[in-house]
């Protein structure tokens, strides 16, 4: 008995651990983040390779912290246990990689085992870069070799006893982590990039109630940190069915499209990776996933009640219509449009609530400079105001999503804080 | 002790719209720049939300957005046989700070001057005679005509996606447009506004009296718009707060929804803000400047060399900063020698309010620069023979919002106060528009900035003194056009009118206009101007002072177009002419 419900509360924990790096640029995002790194001038092909890998897998967004030195970590990752933070990949021999093997790097990389013999948390992607091949574990090995050394210790992680010992690590491994016995690059450069190194999984993709992910519904949309992340797959209204490969493109190089602007932990995915991936890569991510087939049959929502859509529509005239307009098709590529967007239709409504009341920042990128924001409405909007306006946008102009009730977000408000006002400056 | 820090290739002082405009040409040339602004970082997606941009009591009540007069203010008095004052409340004109400046709390009218404005003191002698420019009356040419800077609007226009109908292209006359502007080179790079009622039927009175009305050149975007750098603009949707305001929507062009979010993502580009600069300093023998002071925000002094500097503050800091550091010769009145201080203008308005009984005029919409305007009697557009004054201004009807603390215009013979005030403000409301006007202030050897003899800022430094009336030339000037808009005003067909004329000496308690000018001026002459055509010290040749300090006199216009025009056109001869050969003046006094 003692037994199983330590082992329960591994795994119940551990489906925190596999948040991958959930967090938002600075709300301040003029002057810009730093970063990111470019490929290092005069490279050999194996390091200019390894540079190119180390985009698309993203390391520099995870493996950096705000003020800190690019690879050398610091990053809390929230985990509703406890913080981990990112490890120094840099060369420094004491408290970085720099006494690692290419061995022991593509140990870490495929099996999820550190230097030591000790277990990686899974907030580390192994059970997605188990898919990368030799070559391209030591393609990185080769760049991260470049990276100056930076002396930094990230802080020790924040978690209880007993998911402070690695070796319980084990347990999760035997239930949720198959390594990749011939990973090869195929079968297609898209599938290779989205099932490895991109780790699209990790937020995509839902997970388990043991924290793994849910077997056959390869990223169906998932929930994280107290984020729904859409679906990446051919659905019309919750996923990118109604997006050509040139949209999906354009959204991962500039940060927006007609359609959808990237904001929360997808801006860092944008800024770190997509905006500095070839065109190839993201041609082929694109078409790789919207030709990903969707499993879910979803059910047609019952009618919202016809109260709360009238006391959404006057909300939304009153606050939303300013940007997204009367009509919800606001400025295609600046302001998002409303009709039709997958993170307005998701079932689960987790982000369109926590939009409106903590608001949020669009990336901005050397394609599309200008940053953007959708205020916070938390401050001025109750419970009840911002589920009939979120019930609005749902099943308005063709949309149609299950309704939003106060309780739910009432239950967010109290996970994500109360947004303020910013404060007036004393005279 | 200060602190030295490495230096860098140019530093400016101050951020808002001409500091921007220089930085991003700058470091596009390849230079290590800094800019120093003492106010706050303030960005759109952080500072300027849309879910509560438009707090009246905030934002202009209690001026969150402008300069603190606890910190610096400045003195005031109307003739120099006056003791100056300090002024303790923004009235006359609202000062801005932090990034973005002013910039950031203007309403986007964007002018260019006439080209005879750029000739104001020989084209009136030729036309007029001697006996129009009096002998106190210190206007000059400008060193540069309306060609010279044609480009240049043309490229601020279209950085800040400019909303209106061209009325002169390439000489040819535009019908819409303003027939007396000068020729430009191409169309405005987005449509005007939507017009609401009162400016269309101001429109048609006008019209009816013979007269060119048009619709306001503005930097509110009629539609979404990518600038040439690649920064977006949203569309306005005339919520009725730009002046006096930040735009939460992207929409009213300023610095930080044009150059900043390319400006800031550029390596060789610093910002330092929280940072006032105290000194400009020079070599030895005060031909070069070395580089700057500055205090941080713990008041911790760092001295900043660098190979160029521009002051790119407000005129009213800029010409302090030249006062207090000792560069060039303080004009002295009693003999009309010197040259920092000197030519100080202003402009002069007036309004007419036109009050209906049957028209819903729905006057709380309305954008920053939404009107319709004429130029007939702006500038030499129209014959001044026997008027008894040079100079003019523009009449126009302009619906910037009807902001509700503020917007409370009332009948002739309605008691100030109580319940008739109250009936008046209920009845009136929606019924009622008012004509503006907008007129040019000469400059005049007895209006200057020097240093006040007594009252000093938080840091120790003397404040700015300005000595400043109307003359009769601007009271003519003034009531002439009052008596123009009056006409037109009548012509609207309303129950009743009420002309407000600009009267007695200049006074700083009601709002009037934050276009200050000159003190620091451009010219053919080091004896009578501070800065060459290129805004270059005559004296130190590697410091250039932008701005509207620049002005020999004000027009009859908004300043902000032929401010940066003026900005891009040194940047063009710093980039061009200037960096091949440092150090060494451009025109050869």
């Amino acid at each position: 008995m003692r037994h199983r419900a330590r082992l329960l509360g591994l795994a119940v924990a551990s489906a925190g651990l596999l948040a991958v790096a959930p967090r938002a640029l600075d709300a301040q995002q003029m002057p810009p983040p730093p970063g990111p790194t470019p490929a290092p001038a005069n490279a050999d092909a194996q390091v200019a390779l390894g540079h190119h890998l180390a985009v698309l897998g993203d390391c520099e967004g995870c493996h950096n912290r705000p003020g800190g030195q690019p690879f050398a970590g610091g990053l809390p990752l929230p985990t509703p246990f406890g913080k981990i933070f990112s490890a120094n990949i840099t060369q420094d021999r004491e408290t970085g990689i720099g006494a690692w093997s290419a061995d022991d790097f593509w140990n870490a990389m495929h099996n999820g085992v550190r230097a030591n013999g000790s277990k990686l948390y899974p907030a580390f992607p192994y059970v997605y870069f188990t898919h990368i091949t030799r070559g391209e574990s030591d393609a990185i090995y080769a760049y991260l070799k470049t990276i100056p050394p930076v002396s930094y210790r990230p802080p020790a992680n924040q978690l209880p006893f007993p998911l402070n010992i690695r070796v319980m690590v084990t347990f999760w491994n035997l239930l949720y982590f198959r390594p990749d016995k011939a990973p090869t690059t195929g079968p297609t450069p898209g599938q290779h990039i989205v099932q490895g190194l991109g780790h699209c999984g990790g937020c995509h993709t839902p997970k388990t109630f043991l924290g793994g992910d849910k077997a056959g519904h390869e990223l169906e949309g998932g929930k994280l940190d107290n984020w729904f992340a859409p679906a990446l797959n051919a659905d019309v209204r919750r996923g990118l069915g109604a997006w050509s490969s040139a949209d999906v493109a354009e959204y991962l190089k500039t940060g927006r499209n007609e359609r959808a602007n990237a904001s929360a932990s997808m801006a860092d995915v944008v800024h770190f990776s997509t905006s500095q991936m070839e065109d190839a890569d993201r041609a082929a991510i694109a078409d790789y996933l919207r030709g990903h087939p969707s499993h879910a049959a979803v059910p047609a929502p019952p009618a919202p009640d016809a109260k709360v859509m009238a006391m959404g529509e006057a909300i939304y005239v009153d606050q939303c219509a300013t940007c997204h307009a009367v009509d919800g098709k606001a400025v295609p590529a600046f302001f998002p449009p409303l009709p039709g967007a997958a993170v307005t239709q998701s079932t689960d409504p987790t982000t369109v609530i926590r939009f409106i009341l903590s608001g949020t920042q669009t990336v901005a990128t050397d394609a599309r400079p200008t940053p953007l924001s959708m205020p916070s409405f938390g401050w001025k909007l109750s419970d009840a105001q911002v589920a009939a306006v979120a019930t609005y946008v749902r099943n308005s102009w063709g949309n149609s999503a299950p309704v939003v009730s106060a309780s739910e977000v009432g239950k967010l408000r109290g996970k994500v804080g109360k947004p303020v006002q910013k404060p007036s400056a004393t005279i | 002790m200060a602190t030295r820090l490495p230096s860098v290739d140019a530093v400016l002082v101050g951020f808002g719209w001409t500091g921007a405009i220089m930085a991003q040409e700058l470091t596009d040339a390849g230079l290590n720049v800094l800019a120093i602004e003492r106010g706050d970082w303030r960005d759109t997606p952080t500072d300027f939300s849309p879910a509560y941009a438009q707090d009246e009591l905030r934002y202009y009540w209690r001026h969150e957005l402008f300069q603190r007069l606890n910190h610096e203010t400045l003195t005031i008095r109307n003739k120099a046989s006056e003791t100056a004052l300090p002024m303790r409340q923004l009235g006359s004109f609202l000062l801005g700070s932090g990034v973005g400046g002013a910039g950031v709390h203007w309403n986007g009218q964007v002018w260019r001057f006439l080209p005879s404005d750029f000739k104001a003191r020989s084209h009136n002698l030729q036309r007029y005679g001697k006996a129009a420019v009096p002998d106190d009356m210190t206007i000059q040419d400008y060193p540069v005509t309306y060609d010279d800077l044609e480009p240049h609007y043309d490229k601020f226009e279209y950085l800040c996606g400019i909303s209106g109908k061209a009325g002169n292209l390439k000489g040819v006359i535009q019908p819409g447009g303003d027939p007396f502007e000068g020729p430009r080179q191409r169309e405005y790079p987005n449509p005007p506004l939507d017009m609401p009622y009162a400016p269309t039927l101001f429109g048609k009175a006008a019209a009816g009296l013979g007269r060119h009305p048009f619709p306001h050149p503005a930097a509110n975007s009629s539609r979404p718009y990518t600038n040439p750098l690649g920064v977006q603009l949203g569309p306005c949707t005339y919520c009725g707060f730009c002046e006096k305001y930040a735009c939460g929507n992207y929409s009213k062009a300023c610095a930080q929804t044009t150059i900043l979010p390319v400006l800031m993502r550029k390596k060789n580009f610093t910002l330092k803000t929280n940072s006032e600069v105290i000194r400009v300093n020079l070599s030895p023998d005060g031909k070069t400047a070395t580089g700057v002071t500055y205090l941080d925000e713990t008041g911790q002094e760092f001295e900043q060399p660098a190979e160029l500097v521009v002051l790119s503050a407000y005129i009213l800091h800029n010409v302090r900063l030249l006062l207090i550091s000792g560069i060039g010769k303080p004009y002295d009145p009693a003999t009309g020698q010197g040259v920092v201080g000197r030519n100080y203008a202003y402009q002069i308005t007036s309004s007419v309010n036109v009050f209906f009984d049957d028209k819903i005029l729905n006057p709380f919409v309305g954008a920053g620069a939404l009107g319709v305007m004429l130029n007939d009697f702006n500038g030499d557009n129209f014959d001044h023979t026997g008027l008894g004054f040079i100079g003019g201004g523009y009449v126009g009807l302009m619906q910037t919002g009807a902001r509700p603390i503020e917007t409370h215009s009332t009948p002739t013979g309605t008691p100030a106060w109580g319940a008739e005030w109250k009936k008046a403000i209920a009845r009136d409301y929606l019924k009622t528009t008012s004509i503006a006007t907008h007129g040019a202030v000469m400059s005049h050897r007895g209006n200057y900035l020097d240093l006040d003899p007594t009252y000093k800022d938080v840091l120790g430094r003397p404040l700015l003194r300005m000595t400043f009336d109307f003359t009769d030339n601007e009271h003519r000037m003034s009531d002439y056009l009052t008596d123009r808009a009056a006409e037109i005003a009548k012509a609207m067909g309303g129950r009743e009118i009420k002309a407000n004329y600009r009267k007695g000496s200049w006074d700083v308690v009601p709002y009037q206009t934050t276009h200050n000018t000159g003190g620091a001026i451009m010219g053919d002459d080091p004896k009578t101007s501070f800065t060459n055509k290129y805004l270059q010290s005559w004296d130190v040749p590697n410091l250039f002072v932008l701005g509207a300090t620049a002005f020999p006199q004000n027009a009859g216009y908004n300043p902000t177009g032929t401010v940066a025009a003026l900005a891009y056109h040194a940047a063009e001869a710093i980039k061009s002419q200037y960096l091949k050969a440092p150090h060494q003046p451009l025109v050869q006094a």
